[in-house]
């Protein structure tokens, strides 16, 4: 039996502690008010900041089916939604004719009952004990599909033109990511509560890492959450979210290293950045010097 | 007024606020006249609120249709010869453009004149679009945009086919000589004939033009372009879906939702009032740079396209234009620069800025009048190309 829905925005809150995701309490009312209220939970935020994260760690936490459609350019219904089991349906047609039937309707209404029917993510997550749902990277697809989850996300049902509809009892928990590589329509925003994932200020990035990379010192995690921080005030192409910053304290403890020094740092510098001029501009004196300050910053 | 000429009267109206740019068909005009004889309009406000009740359909054409009214109503005998006789004579008559009367509406009255006049009108057009000192003016008066330019951008669109690549989908539609066969299709032919014969379904993956990302230089140097480009970019805005437009001289404005409004002169205005650095300098580097840092990777999904629009010439003398273009270059499917200053057949790529571009782009292209669109559009009448290799083939 899955676990309750949270009653108030702290309960909400601990739900994600406790799933080990360190929410802001902003990321906590909008999650909480799309549960009570069953509405989507749109997440718009750049790659890494653990938008995805939040789906996983609400299924773990109220022990329900998480349901994950990764969006692509080209999704269509028969991927995303539903599918006819097609040599099934040749078989019993042949099968019908071998038993002499006759009846057209009667054959159409066996063609396209249930056990034909192959239900994909959107379907599944109609059916069952409300679980959750990650469409993930929204962005990814185009217009056409957007406009098909329109059905999905406000009335909680697919309609399936040979024979209903499908209609969620239970609806699902919908969780919408999107990396803003285009703009989504605004009459899915409309149906979903919006939040924007910011990256974390020092002291949650601090307790992130304090939980995702527990082999890291405390020292050491201190140093990496002030660097990082500073790396994220300067000029580049493409800042790194907080994936990269777990990734590299935990790369560091890899390599032993209690302490940053500048070495170590332009070695293992590509595992926070990721594109060549932005490398190219940090590496170096910029590292030294951003390693200095961070260092005086996680002492005082 | 005679009843007998209400119709007709009626008609004329329609016509002019059509050619003004306002959407009203033969309906609208056929409800007009029924309005007026219910109401029994004997009052020129009654005449005023029944028209506008019927002929339009948003707050915004009222300043158009209020301009209409006031000329075409105030002496329908004058409108009336315009309208049918054309003289010219009735120039002479016609409010003055000190009265506030827009171009449009001027343009729209007289639209209707012989042949020749007509040739006049594009020679005019013509000698618009070549350098001139006079037209140096920091922020532009949109509002003295003519008709015989709308309409001229507007047949140049129709006849336009950019020689964009169409990209192929993932998703399939039914074609006789499709690929794969459609299977759900398949079955319910089948079922509709009994189940005794399967006719084959076929489908093919569905072929679309990506989404389009317009760049325009509209600093000093392309001042006489840059003007007949917004109407050019605001007809595409408007024709296509996923099209965004930024323009840019010393910094990127983002134009797209200002070019979305149907009506070309609110448009504009709204063009107007958010571009701050109209015939200013250019920084191409700088303002491609903002480009890929804050947009590149908001609008340049799935496949699109991106025109560039510039004459090249940089104020930086191509400082970290190259690296910028290579990354443009790259994120992008294809990069077509419509260059105005390729008119000259003496073109050489000598400007820093010019040199700096050139590697990156897979499509250069002169683009100094409407002529040259269209017989570009003309000269490419093959069917679409759909890689760098063959749209190189065109430079």
């Amino acid at each position: 039996m899955p676990k309750l829905l949270p009653k108030t925005i702290d309960e909400t809150q601990a739900l994600l502690a406790k799933g080990d995701y360190v929410a802001e309490r902003s990321l906590a009312t909008s999650l909480f008010l799309s549960l009570a209220m069953q509405r989507p939970l749109f997440l718009e935020g750049e790659a890494g900041v653990g938008k995805t994260e939040i789906a996983k760690v609400l299924a773990t936490a109220l022990d329900r089916e998480l349901i994950r459609l990764q969006c692509y350019e080209g999704l269509d219904i028969a991927q995303a939604a539903y599918e006819w089991n097609y040599s099934r349906q040749m078989i019993e047609i042949r099968l019908a004719e071998a038993s002499g039937e006759k009846s057209k309707e009667k054959l159409a209404a066996d063609i396209y009952s249930e056990k034909f029917l192959i239900k994909r993510a959107l379907a599944k997550a109609l059916e069952g004990h409300s679980p959750v749902l990650l469409i993930d990277e929204l962005d990814r697809t185009d217009e056409p599909f957007e406009a098909y989850l329109l059905e999905v996300l406000s009335d909680w049902q697919i309609t399936i033109p040979e024979t209903g509809t499908l209609r969620a009892k239970e609806p699902p928990l919908v969780v919408i990511t999107s990396n803003r590589t285009r703009e989504i329509h605004d009459a899915v925003k409309r149906r979903c509560f919006y939040h924007w994932v910011d990256y974390p200020d020092a002291k949650r990035e601090l307790e992130i890492l304090r939980r995702k990379a527990p082999k890291a010192s405390a020292a050491l995690s201190k140093e990496v959450v002030a660097f990082v921080q500073r790396l994220r005030k300067s000029d580049l192409f493409k800042l790194p979210g907080v994936a990269e910053t777990i990734d590299w304290a935990n790369c560091l403890v890899a390599l032993d290293r209690v302490a940053l020094d500048p070495e170590t740092v332009n070695n293992t510098l590509g595992v926070l950045l990721k594109y060549r001029d932005d490398l190219e501009r940090v590496a170096g004196e910029e590292a030294a010097r951003l390693v200095g300050e961070a260092k005086a910053a996680a002492a005082a | 007024m005679n009843q007998g000429r209400l119709p007709e009267n009626v008609v004329h109206f329609t016509r002019l606020l059509r050619a003004a740019g306002l959407r009203i068909g033969p309906d609208r005009a056929i409800d007009a006249v029924r309005a007026l004889e219910i109401a029994g309009a004997h009052r020129r406000e009654d005449w005023y609120w029944t028209m506008s009740a019927v002929l339009l359909s948003r707050e915004q054409q009222r300043p158009i249709f209020d301009q209409a009214f006031n000329i075409f109503w105030r002496d329908p005998k004058l409108a009336e010869r315009m309208m049918s006789l054309m003289l010219p004579k009735a120039h002479g008559r016609a409010p003055k453009p000190e009265e506030q009367q827009s171009q449009r509406l001027t343009d729209a009255l007289y639209h209707q004149k012989n042949q020749s006049e007509k040739e006049q009108e594009r020679i005019e057009l013509e000698a618009r679009l070549t350098f001139s000192s006079r037209e140096v003016l920091q922020r532009m008066d949109f509002d003295t945009m003519s008709a015989a330019e709308l309409t001229e951008a507007r047949r140049m669109l129709s006849e336009l086919r950019l020689p964009l690549p169409v990209i192929r989908t993932r998703r399939f539609e039914k074609k006789i000589s499709g690929i794969r066969i459609d299977l759900r299709k398949t079955l319910q032919e089948s079922l509709r004939k009994g189940g005794d014969v399967i006719p084959l379904v076929r489908a093919a993956p569905r072929e679309l033009h990506p989404p389009l990302v317009v760049l325009c230089d509209i600093s000093g140097s392309m001042n006489p372009y840059s003007r007949m480009f917004l109407h050019f970019l605001h007809a595409i805005t408007n024709d296509r879906d996923r099209v965004s437009v930024f323009v840019f001289g010393t910094r990127l404005t983002n134009i797209t939702r200002q070019l979305r409004h149907r009506d070309v002169d609110v448009a504009m205005t709204r063009v107007a009032e958010a571009i701050k650095d109209w015939s200013g300098g250019t920084r191409i580097g700088g303002s491609l740079r903002e480009f890929n840092y804050k947009w590149a990777r908001r609008v340049l999904g799935q496949n699109a396209c991106v025109l560039l629009v510039s004459d090249g010439l940089d104020r930086d003398a191509g400082e970290g234009l190259a690296g910028e273009m290579e990354r443009l270059s790259k994120s992008c499917r294809f990069l077509v620069w419509l260059n105005p200053l390729l008119r000259y057949e003496k073109f050489e790529a000598r400007p820093a800025g010019v040199r700096a571009m050139l590697p990156f782009v897979d499509l250069f292209l002169p683009v100094h009048n409407l002529k040259s669109l269209v017989d570009l559009a003309k000269a490419i009448n093959g069917p679409m190309v759909r890689t760098r290799q063959e749209m190189r083939q065109w430079t």
